[in-house]
């Protein structure tokens, strides 16, 4: 009853925070108390729902393959026609699950980090805009749908880590994060256009059937392009190099922000096109090698930055850089389960280490620096805790969340090609590296005397719990129920642990612990050392090589270059073109005004003489007619 | 339906007129309430129009028709189809906001409002009249007042305003002269003397019948472009646009922005294509080409700009550039686009350009320099800032983005390289709004700023409605995509015989 009820309405699940959203920015927003409750309420109400929803494709038996759709046409003419609707799958419900859940829990967070801030309404508006943009985007029928909502997500991102509007770092950040996707989407734009002209259709049933017929005939060659450009709109959105640049800087907006970015909303938003689309990439070899080579590349490169910065939640950004490239990765080398198991126990540790993190910043009032804390664990002993359990569940130690998941795209790699498996391994080892500096030197050791933390209130702890019980049984349990049997792309997926795979990924992110703790464990002067040490290779990391410098340098000399060119030629070509001739007729005007002198003589001879060579010319002219016979 | 309610929404705007000339010059606040009262009547009337359009049906509708001139074949004729409603309607949208944008005029009060409501009626008159000749008159009606509008009331920045107002007439005049020529070439050479008619229907027919020798369709068609893309701002035929907005006052650049150009691409359109095929079709290429010039030209101008309302001004360059394209085309695909495009671009520019004149009016600056943080002191006016600069780099959920998607598709088909380099302009769009709206509306509080008025309540009227026919249309885009493809759909044979004409006059 209930899960049917969610099934056929599950358009409600986007649109009852699109309401919330509406009625705070009308009604609500001097009214911190309803504006917070109501969007608590209408993102507990899509929760229920997505929950039925999910409850539904357990028990009615939707597969991937068999779908539930309901849809409407948006606007339609002769050759276009776009759809609105619903598509609900086990993909899609996994996701749905997913992103009321961490918005719910990243809400209630939100009513006690964010109080007494004098934009509170107009963030949880916001915060419900960006979850109903979302939900949208999870349940689009077709690419156009997708890609309405993929850019409303973007909107939201760009308003939320410019929330602090009148701060110009949040101004600016807020700018690029927009900007930064804008490129991809112009790539992903492009790919949709040329599917609509290929296919005449953007609906996912429909290219799923006509795309593989296309490839058996045609050959892969220009769908692989277009693929390719549709995954340029996932490198912007899922931050993967070299587009990545946004998602760092993106920790300006509120940290429940930066949570919801980077665990629930926006940068899986890339992962899941993929996903939904993967009837078009699975039949693309060349594709999917494109994607799984960057998603390891990805995964590297951030955990390498991600070793040496200081500011809390810089790290945690590349480390969410380096784990949506795991999840490409995934992805690349056909497992979808994997990716999709992944980006959910991901969303649970992730949202509860920035929510963590976010505790830690509310109680030494905003001090960043990680090199500056240290003994967190005596005055914030839950927040320690439970950093500690999402630490473990992303360096991937068994049995928490985050192993069962990377140990499935290990194995999917370890597959397809060796090289992706070491490499990725070598990421996981980094991984467990710097996630152990950031608990070593945040909670660990002698505290600072600079500081007076103090813990969290109930409000921000209970939604941590949540996520804390999450990460530790959030893997084992999907795991047990077959999540492989209901999210994948092809046969079931047999779930079950390659116990050298998962032996090996076990020790090696062990091994990253204890060389984090022999570095970081006894003061700073081991680190110290190693910085001199390595030297430019430090410097490297610190900057994050240099990828934003080199942005600045082609906008400022290409794009600027380009632009006062364009401007200098409207002035000083067309401009003067179009001005001198101007001043050309009024020159000829005056001339002209030289023949009127006002003298009757002149006048009369002027007309004297024309008349004469008038009536000459008149005469040859008839003569000429007259003798070729027209008159 | 038995009222006149073309004449009607022709006539509230003269109506307007006649009252406030009575008005004496004193009467500022009456003067205002008068031309107001005009413009909710006109907006009123348009919007029964456009609801009560039949697209099911299709075709001309409302049509009205009384002798004028029975020797020249002209007729006070009119009517409109699935092209000239919805352009109708912007028509009443856009100047009950610039009404509503002028509040803050003190000077010359009852002038102003004159010249303003007869350069409206002027649009209305062009879109609604299914007479050429009618057409012409109007067409040709509006650049006086704008002339006076812009020097008497205008602003002096980069160029003085004197120099913008002559510019714009000098550049408007020669384009007209060329595409007059242009029409009546075509009006002589469809039929014989005695026999000749201005009826447009008639004319279209008689164009698409192939009557007319390829050679000089070709002439025509291009006499009509130099006048008709002139007004559309299609580089390299843009020079005089944004020295004509930054000159001019808030009200006037935005019926110029909003109204006129889209009046030049209608010409295009509604002459151009449908009454010279052949030589449409001859010049198509060339006019995709200046188009994707127009977009990418204007938009790299953008960042350069300081002066808002000059970054808006190319930008509309910019933005006519998708809307050229689109009805180069000639794909059915297309030419919705561009339609719906008229209409989303006519709504956001005004928007832009409302919002801009009421920083000019209180800050007196509208340099991007000079400002900074405004959301602080005037928050209103920065959500319409928002929601015009989304509108401009094409967010979807506003209607911009469903005209562009349209046009690219429609472009996608036919000029691929064109289409490829036009959409990279929304990169560029994204970068110039982003920065304007950043410096302009974000950063620190600036305590210089402090004593700014945020909209009032008649300044809210042109946000309000524009807001909501951006949001309102840009999520239920079939309401308006109806009903313009009721006006492109017919066309259908015309444009399968101009795609797969093999030589320029075979099968017209």
């Amino acid at each position: 009853m209930w899960a049917e009820f969610s099934l056929t309405h599950a358009w409600l699940i986007p649109l009852l925070p699109a309401l919330a959203f509406v009625l705070i920015s009308f009604f609500l927003l001097s009214s911190p108390w309803l504006a917070s409750r109501l969007a608590i309420a209408a993102m507990g109400s899509s929760f229920i729902l997505a929950l039925g929803a999910a409850a539904a494709v357990l028990t009615q038996g939707i597969t991937v393959e068999a779908p539930f759709v309901m849809k409407t046409v948006w606007f339609s003419m002769p050759g276009l026609s776009v759809d609105m609707g619903v598509l609900v799958d086990p993909i899609a419900a996994t996701l749905l699950f997913v992103v009321t859940l961490i918005t719910l829990l990243v809400l209630i967070y939100s009513t006690g980090y964010m109080a007494g801030d004098p934009g509170y309404c107009r963030f949880f508006a916001f915060i419900s805009l960006f979850a109903a943009s979302m939900l949208g985007l999870v349940i689009a029928t077709n690419f156009l749908q997708m890609f309405v909502f993929w850019e409303l997500v973007g909107l939201c991102s760009y308003l939320l880590i410019g929330f602090y509007f009148f701060k110009v770092s949040a101004r600016e950040a807020g700018k690029k994060a927009f900007m930064t996707t804008r490129i991809g989407d112009f790539g992903l734009l492009l790919g949709i256009l040329l599917l609509q002209i290929t296919f005449r259709t953007l609906d996912f049933a429909e290219l799923a059937v006509k795309v593989p017929a296309y490839v058996a005939e045609n050959g892969a060659a220009s769908l692989t392009f277009i693929a390719i450009l549709i995954f340029i709109g996932p490198v912007a959105k899922s931050g993967q190099f070299p587009l990545h640049v946004w998602l760092p800087d993106a920790m300006e907006g509120p940290t429940p922000v930066s949570a919801l970015i980077h665990a629930a909303t926006m940068v899986v938003a890339g992962v899941y096109l993929i996903a939904r689309s993967f009837a078009i990439f699975s039949v693309l070899p060349g594709a999917l090698t494109v994607i799984a080579w960057l998603g390891v590349f990805t995964a590297l490169f951030a955990a390498f930055i991600a070793l040496t910065q200081r500011e809390i939640k810089r790290i945690l950004a590349f480390s969410t850089i380096s784990q949506l490239g795991f999840m490409m990765l995934a992805l690349g080398v056909g497992s979808l389960t994997s990716s999709m198991f992944h980006l959910m126990t991901h969303a649970f540790f992730k949202a509860l280490l920035f929510l963590g993190a976010g505790s830690v910043l509310h109680a030494l009032h905003d001090q960043a620096d990680i090199f500056q804390m240290g003994g967190l664990r005596k005055s914030m002993p839950a927040t320690c805790l439970m950093m500690g359990t999402a630490v473990l569940a992303i360096a991937g130690i068994p049995p928490f969340a985050g192993f069962f998941s990377k140990d499935e795209i290990l194995v999917a790699a370890a597959h397809v090609s060796t090289p992706i498996y070491l490499l990725a391994s070598l990421a996981a080892f980094m991984t467990a590296f710097y996630m152990a500096r950031l608990f070593i030197l945040t909670f660990l050791g002698k505290p600072n005397p600079h500081n007076h933390p103090h813990e969290s209130g109930l409000a921000m702890l209970v939604p941590m719990g949540v996520l804390a019980v999450l990460s530790v049984v959030g893997g084992i349990i999907p795991f047990a129920m077959g999540f492989g049997e209901w999210v994948r792309f092809g046969p079931a997926h047999h779930a079950g642990i390659d116990w050298a795979v998962a032996g090996a990924s076990t020790v090696i992110s062990l091994l990253g612990f204890a060389l984090a703790w022999y570095i970081y464990g006894g003061g700073h002067t081991r680190s110290n050392d190693l910085t001199i040490k390595t030297g430019a290779l430090y410097t490297w990391s610190f900057n994050k090589c240099y990828v934003d410098e080199i942005y600045q340098w082609f906008n400022r000399t290409f794009v600027g270059g380009l632009a006062r060119l364009s401007f200098w030629i409207d002035i000083h070509a067309l401009g003067a073109v179009v001005d001198n001739a101007w001043r050309g007729t009024g020159a000829a005007g005056s001339e002209m005004r030289r023949l009127q002198t006002g003298q009757m003589q002149q006048y009369a001879a002027v007309m004297l003489s024309a008349t004469v060579v008038l009536v000459i010319l008149l005469a040859a002219l008839t003569g000429s007619l007259v003798k070729g016979g027209q008159i | 339906m038995s009222l006149p309610i073309l004449s009607m929404i022709l006539f509230a705007p003269i109506v307007g007129v006649a009252v406030i000339t009575c008005l004496p010059q004193t009467a500022g606040r009456m003067i205002k309430m008068v031309a107001g009262g005009a413009m909710w009547v006109c907006f009123f009337l348009a919007s029964l129009m456009f609801v009560n359009y039949d697209w099911r049906v299709g075709g001309v509708q409302f049509i009205e028709q009384l002798a004028w001139l029975p020797d020249a074949g002209a007729s006070y004729s009119l009517g409109v189809d699935g092209i000239s409603a919805p352009l109708t309607l912007l028509m009443s949208v856009v100047g009950l906001s610039g009404i509503y944008s002028s509040w803050r005029i003190d000077k010359r009060i009852k002038e102003y409002f004159i010249l303003f409501l007869l350069l409206v009626a002027g649009v209305a008159g062009a879109f609604v009249a299914r007479d050429l000749l009618l057409f012409l008159l109007f067409y040709e009606v509006v650049v006086i007042p704008m002339y006076i509008l812009i020097v008497v009331w205008g602003s002096t920045k980069r160029v003085t305003k004197e120099y913008a107002g002559m510019k714009l007439v000098v550049y408007l005049l020669i384009g007209s002269g060329f595409m007059l020529a242009g029409v009546f070439m075509l009006y002589v050479l469809a039929n014989p003397a005695g026999q000749r008619t201005f009826d447009m229907t008639v004319l279209s027919q008689i164009g698409q019948s192939g009557v007319i020798p390829a050679q000089q369709q070709i002439i025509s068609f291009f006499l009509m472009m130099l006048g008709f893309a002139t007004l559309a701002s299609m580089w390299p035929f843009h020079y005089w646009s944004p020295d004509g907005h930054a000159g001019a006052p808030t009200a006037v650049s935005m019926v110029h922005a909003g109204l006129l150009k889209k009046l030049g691409a209608y010409g295009l359109l509604r002459v151009g294509l449908l009454m010279v095929p052949v030589g449409f079709k001859f010049w198509a290429p060339m006019m995709a080409a200046f188009g994707m010039m127009s977009v990418i030209y204007a938009a790299f101008i953008c960042l350069t700009q300081s002066d808002m309302k000059y970054m808006v001004g190319f930008s509309s360059v910019s933005h006519m550039g998708y809307i050229v394209i689109g009805i180069a085309t000639a794909d059915v695909i297309g030419l919705n686009g561009a339609v719906a495009n008229m209409f989303a671009h006519g709504i956001m520019t005004a928007l832009f350009f409302s919002m801009i004149g009421h920083v000019y009016n209180t800050a007196h600056t509208r340099d991007i320099k000079d400002l900074g943080g405004l959301a602080h002191q005037m928050p209103k006016a920065a959500v319409g800032f928002m929601i015009a600069g989304m509108a401009s780099l094409g967010l979807p959920g506003l209607l911009s983005f469903v005209a562009e998607f349209t046009i690219f598709t429609g472009t996608f088909a036919t000029y691929p390289v064109v289409a490829v380099l036009a959409i990279s302009g929304i990169i560029l769009t994204a970068l110039y709004v982003l920065r304007a709206l950043a410096d302009v509306l974000f950063g620190p509080r600036l305590t210089k700023w402090d004593a700014l008025p945020d909209l009032k309540a008649p300044e809210m009227v042109p946000l309000v409605l524009l807001a909501a026919f951006l949001i309102g249309f840009g999520m239920f885009p079939s309401l308006l995509m109806n009903v313009i493809n009721s006006g492109i759909e017919p066309l259908t044979p015309l444009l399968v015989k101009i795609k797969t004409a093999a030589t320029l006059c075979g099968g017209l």
